[in-house]
């Protein structure tokens, strides 16, 4: 209660005359007891979203449909964090795409060179015909899986 | 000194986005009920459609052009925008969000080169988020926005103005001659605060370009036309008349009108439409912590067709102001009731909440009837918020506005829409692995 006496101190009796009358909230609650010693750590729960999400207006989710990167551990409905922000390299895992539809391969550069692998032996490389422009769209830095229905 | 970045033609670049497919080839998004042309990509620009145009009229190039035509999908532009305004203010300290794809910077106090700056932010934002975008930097807002103009048309149409200019064209590092070169080549109509109206009549006294514009003086122009077109002369001269606007100030009336999907002609659809609309209204009325003081509800048949018209409207004074879903829902269906004619093929109805106050000012009564409930209500509200936040719009509702039974009759046409991409877990884009 110190404080609020603190508060209210400094008003003499006609300034607080003129001021609109404050009405006290007495409904709410005043706790008693052993403040909590956790109280002066700060610490804050894990946000799931600030460590999956770096660049928060970069970043995108899409679904995985297929199951030619199941040996790099994206397997079929998983879903896909998408950082925009970071510059594609050799040995990524990519989204790119490819004849207007996007496709999730891992990404190989070589001499200024492109080719898009799978993780998976039975699908063959894809590497672009003379002319045909393949985009990278974003990098896969994370995928999610449910375990549960 | 100021900057207004755009996205180019925005909404299509929102779709492209998410369906690369579609570049290259002409594209429009459509206005609510596929009315009409709302965005155009380039390619559709080149094939003469214009803003606004019927969709009626341009459907034949669907056939002969390849035209695509898409439904507005406001989820994803809206989060689209979001995403390109927070990397626009890293261009300079204070920002206003003028409308869904402009932003005003103000650029006071940022040392170095603007132009580097810019084309930094603008290629982060192509990058990051995927939308192209166009920088004016000018030392009014008026100007900033015509060098936002010169940046567009510098890079699609080669020819109209320098092409240094295209992306970004800051007119504050220019010689008086270029900027006044670049004003010469500049329609007067383009100008921002130049309406279709007062630009003819400018045209008419012989006043085409923004040069000749800049040229007049200020105080003739105001007993000639008015304080605003004063305004923009003096503004085109280089004198600030125009601050950036705090985007924070809550809005002074909220409403929520639709055109329906199909006509309606009986109370009862209408009474859910109206109920949903005053839900929705008094949802944005709580987001704003504001209170109304009136309810206004009309009702009108489309003028674009030959039937009986019919269009009233009326206001109903809430008791005393509050933000409360149920007062608000009852008085717009008071009011409704009080209007409501039938017989008439009806093609719009909307609510509109008036007479604003922020919701910390509350004019208290003597209770002699009943006790007010005034803070239970407000814990409703509360709890009606965060249940709707998180388990979707729509999932609590009051009992008139129905639940369930979608698509209604009176809902949104919208069958061109793509997916809500970036707002519904279970719309998110396919990756083919």
């Amino acid at each position: 209660m110190s404080s609020l006496t603190e508060d209210v101190s400094h008003l003499s009796p006609t300034r607080a005359a003129s001021l609109p009358l404050h009405v006290l909230d007495l409904m709410a609650t005043v706790r008693a007891g052993f403040p909590s010693p956790a109280e002066d750590l700060g610490a804050k729960r894990i946000d799931l979203t600030a460590q999956l999400v770096k660049h928060p207006q970069a970043t995108f989710l899409l679904r995985a449909r297929g199951d030619s990167m199941k040996e790099a551990g994206i397997f079929d409905g998983d879903v896909l964090v998408v950082d925009r922000a970071i510059q594609p390299r050799t040995g990524h895992v990519v989204i790119a795409v490819v004849e207007g539809e996007f496709v999730c391969k891992t990404l190989w550069l070589r001499a200024g060179r492109i080719k898009l692998k799978a993780a998976n032996p039975c699908y063959p490389d894809i590497v672009p015909r003379e002319g045909q422009a393949v985009e990278v769209w974003g990098v896969v830095v994370h995928a999610i899986k449910s375990l549960q229905a | 000194m100021f900057a207004l970045i755009d996205g180019n033609n925005f909404y299509v670049s929102c779709e492209r986005v998410f369906r690369p497919s579609l570049e290259g080839i002409p594209v429009v998004v459509l206005s609510n009920n596929d009315g009409c042309a709302i965005a155009r990509s380039n390619e559709a620009k080149a094939l003469g459609i214009k803003m606004g145009q019927p969709w009626h009229e341009i459907r034949h190039f669907e056939e002969s052009a390849g035209l695509v035509a898409l439904s507005a999908n406001f989820a994803l532009y809206g989060d689209m925008s979001d995403r390109m305004m927070s990397l626009a203010a890293g261009l300079g300290p204070t920002q206003e969000i003028y409308s869904i794809d402009e932003s005003f910077i103000g650029l006071d106090g940022v040392r170095g080169d603007l132009k580097a700056r810019a084309l930094a932010v603008r290629s982060r934002i192509l990058r990051w988020v995927g939308i192209p975008c166009c920088v004016g930097i000018g030392p009014t807002k008026t100007l900033a926005k015509m060098a936002n103009h010169i940046a567009k048309m510098a890079e699609r149409k080669s020819g109209c103005y320098p092409i240094e200019h295209a992306q970004v064209c800051d007119l504050c590092t220019l010689a008086r001659s270029q900027v006044e070169e670049l004003l010469a080549a500049t329609d007067v109509g383009e100008l921002w605060g130049i309406g279709p109206r007062i630009g003819k009549q400018l045209r008419a006294g012989g006043i085409a370009t923004a040069l000749q514009l800049a040229r007049l003086d200020p105080a003739t122009v105001r007993s000639r036309f008015s304080v605003v077109v004063e305004r923009t002369v003096r503004e085109l001269q280089g004198v600030a008349c125009i601050g950036l606007e705090d985007a924070s100030q809550p809005r002074q009336q909220i409403a929520c009108t639709r055109s329906f999907g199909a006509p309606v002609m009986t109370y009862e659809p209408l009474a859910e439409a109206v109920s949903e609309f005053a839900s929705r209204a008094a949802e944005k009325l709580r987001l704003q912590s504001s209170h109304a003081a009136d309810v206004l509800v009309f009702v009108r048949t489309s003028p674009f067709r030959q039937d009986p018209q019919y269009s009233r409207s009326i206001i109903v004074p809430l008791r005393r102001p509050c933000s409360d879903t149920a007062a608000i829902v009852a008085a717009a269906l008071l009011g409704l009731r009080a209007i409501f004619q039938p017989g008439y093929q009806l093609a719009k109805a909307g609510v509109m909440l008036m007479g604003l106050q922020p919701a910390s000012r509350e004019q208290l009564e003597l209770a002699f009837d009943k006790p007010y409930a005034g803070r239970s209500k407000a814990r409703l509200m509360q709890t009606l918020d965060a249940v709707n936040d998180r388990w979707g719009r729509g999932a609590i509702k009051v009992g008139s506005a129905k639940i369930g039974q979608v698509p209604r009759g009176w809902s949104m046409k919208q069958q061109r829409r793509t997916p809500a991409y970036t707002t519904d877990w279970a719309q998110l884009p396919i990756a083919r692995a």
